[in-house]
């Protein structure tokens, strides 16, 4: 092909749900896939304020998801509060180096990466930029792939709390860090869902509607 | 339109759509995002994996997970165990996002699986079905049992520091569910599904 032609430039629109090119008639206002009956746009609509609306929310809510304790250990000799922070240094200090690069990578690495790659990928698409389409490319699939995993410390902590509950010796209750936590997972997650990667690409090609 | 044509769902560029080896993957020439792959055989074994997965989810959820002995005592813990025991703790959303991620979403999607792909098999179009096939789609990035499983096993280390930790049954079915959930997305061909649904839905409509 000499020209790459997008399948927007040629009035189609794709599904999202089935794949389904169609074309839209003129007269439709709201058009619909012919084989699955979902509603079709060009590019997700709002994608852009939608995506950024999410991810503020999510940079917000960072700050407590580290601050507040994700875990409370009441037992005999007192009490004591874990954050996501000092539960990973626990198992450095403790011996377990393995777990602790386990909950390095994925309850503090991954989170602050992938909101500071949405924010790029935000940035550059309002910019219209033509920067390395490619590797911003790549860069979105790496957060869309890597993003679950960031929910691996709520499951810890469900698992702890109903475990340890050993009446007088210990009980582990759950922090408010855990929702917070929760909630940026979930934030971010329906940030990267809300951006559309097409955008990245439609700064090459004339301005459409 | 005469050639059969593929948009890209990452860039958006149209490519003409090609015949794949067995086992082949279609790859957008812009971007690089994986347009169709060849999935010999995809509604047979997807229906096998989710019949396979539907049991062991049903086995996954009724036995203890984990056990911690201390004492004389054992206390267990199932999946479900978990979630309540949050909600009792007044961690609602943190629940919620448990049940859902855990047991909704997983039952959601192997149910709806079934759903579409027996009757189809069968020969027979299953009643809405676009609409079933529309929120197994929606589902399907929340289901993370994988995760789950990894959570599982850090807690295990980490409790075995406190106390003895017995490994329950659900233990076991999980870490094969897990297999089974990352074979099932290997092999399920949405396509395949579309062009069988067709087929079956074509000899009815009128005109």
């Amino acid at each position: 092909m000499s020209r790459a032609v997008t399948a927007a430039e040629l009035g189609l629109l794709r599904c999202h749900v089935c794949s389904q090119l169609s074309r839209a008639a003129a007269s439709q206002r709201e058009p619909r896939c012919p084989r699955c009956g979902a509603g079709l746009h060009l590019r997700k609509p709002s994608s852009v304020s939608r995506s950024w609306a999410l991810l503020v929310a999510a940079m917000i809510l960072y700050v407590p998801a580290n601050t507040l304790p994700m875990m409370r250990t009441s037992s005999l000799f007192g009490s004591q509060s874990d954050t996501i922070l000092s539960g990973g240094v626990y198992f450095w200090t403790s011996g377990s180096w393995y777990l602790a690069l386990i909950i390095f990578f994925a309850s503090i690495m991954v989170p602050m990466l992938k909101m500071i790659a949405l924010a790029l990928l935000l940035v550059s698409v309002q910019l219209r930029s033509r920067w390395q389409p490619g590797q911003r490319a790549r860069l979105y699939r790496l957060v869309e792939f890597v993003g679950r995993w960031s929910m691996l410390d709520i499951y810890v902590v469900a698992v702890i709390v109903a475990l340890v509950q050993l009446k007088a010796l210990a009980t582990i209750q759950p922090g408010a860090g855990a929702a917070a936590f929760g909630a940026v997972v979930v934030l971010t997650m329906f940030s990267a869902m809300a951006f559309d990667p097409r955008l990245i690409w439609d700064a090459r090609e004339p301005v459409h509607g | 339109m005469s050639v059969p044509l593929v948009a890209c769902h990452e860039c958006d560029l149209l490519q003409r759509e090609v015949p794949l080896p067995e086992g082949g993957v279609a790859r957008c020439g812009r971007c690089g995002a994986e347009l169709y792959r060849d999935r010999p055989a995809s509604l047979d074994r997807t229906l096998a994996l989710a019949a396979g997965a539907l049991l062991l989810f049903a086995i996954a959820n009724s036995f203890p997970i984990l056990g911690l002995a201390l004492q004389g005592q054992v206390i267990h813990t199932t999946l479900y165990g978990a979630v309540h025991r949050l909600w009792d703790e007044d961690m609602k959303s943190v629940a919620t996002l448990v049940f859902a991620t855990t047991i909704a979403v997983p039952a959601i999607e192997l149910s709806a699986l079934a759903y579409l792909l027996l009757p189809v098999r069968l020969g027979r179009l299953p009643p809405h079905f676009t609409h079933v096939f529309r929120v197994l789609q929606a589902v399907r990035p929340w289901g993370m049992v994988e995760v789950f499983m990894l959570g599982v096993l850090v807690s295990l280390v980490k409790l075995a520091h406190l106390a003895g930790v017995v490994p329950g049954i659900a233990l076991w079915s999980f870490a094969a569910l897990m297999l089974l959930m990352a074979a099932l997305t290997a092999v399920f061909d949405p396509r395949a599904l579309w062009k069988a649904a067709g087929a079956l839905a074509r000899p009815a409509a009128p005109a």
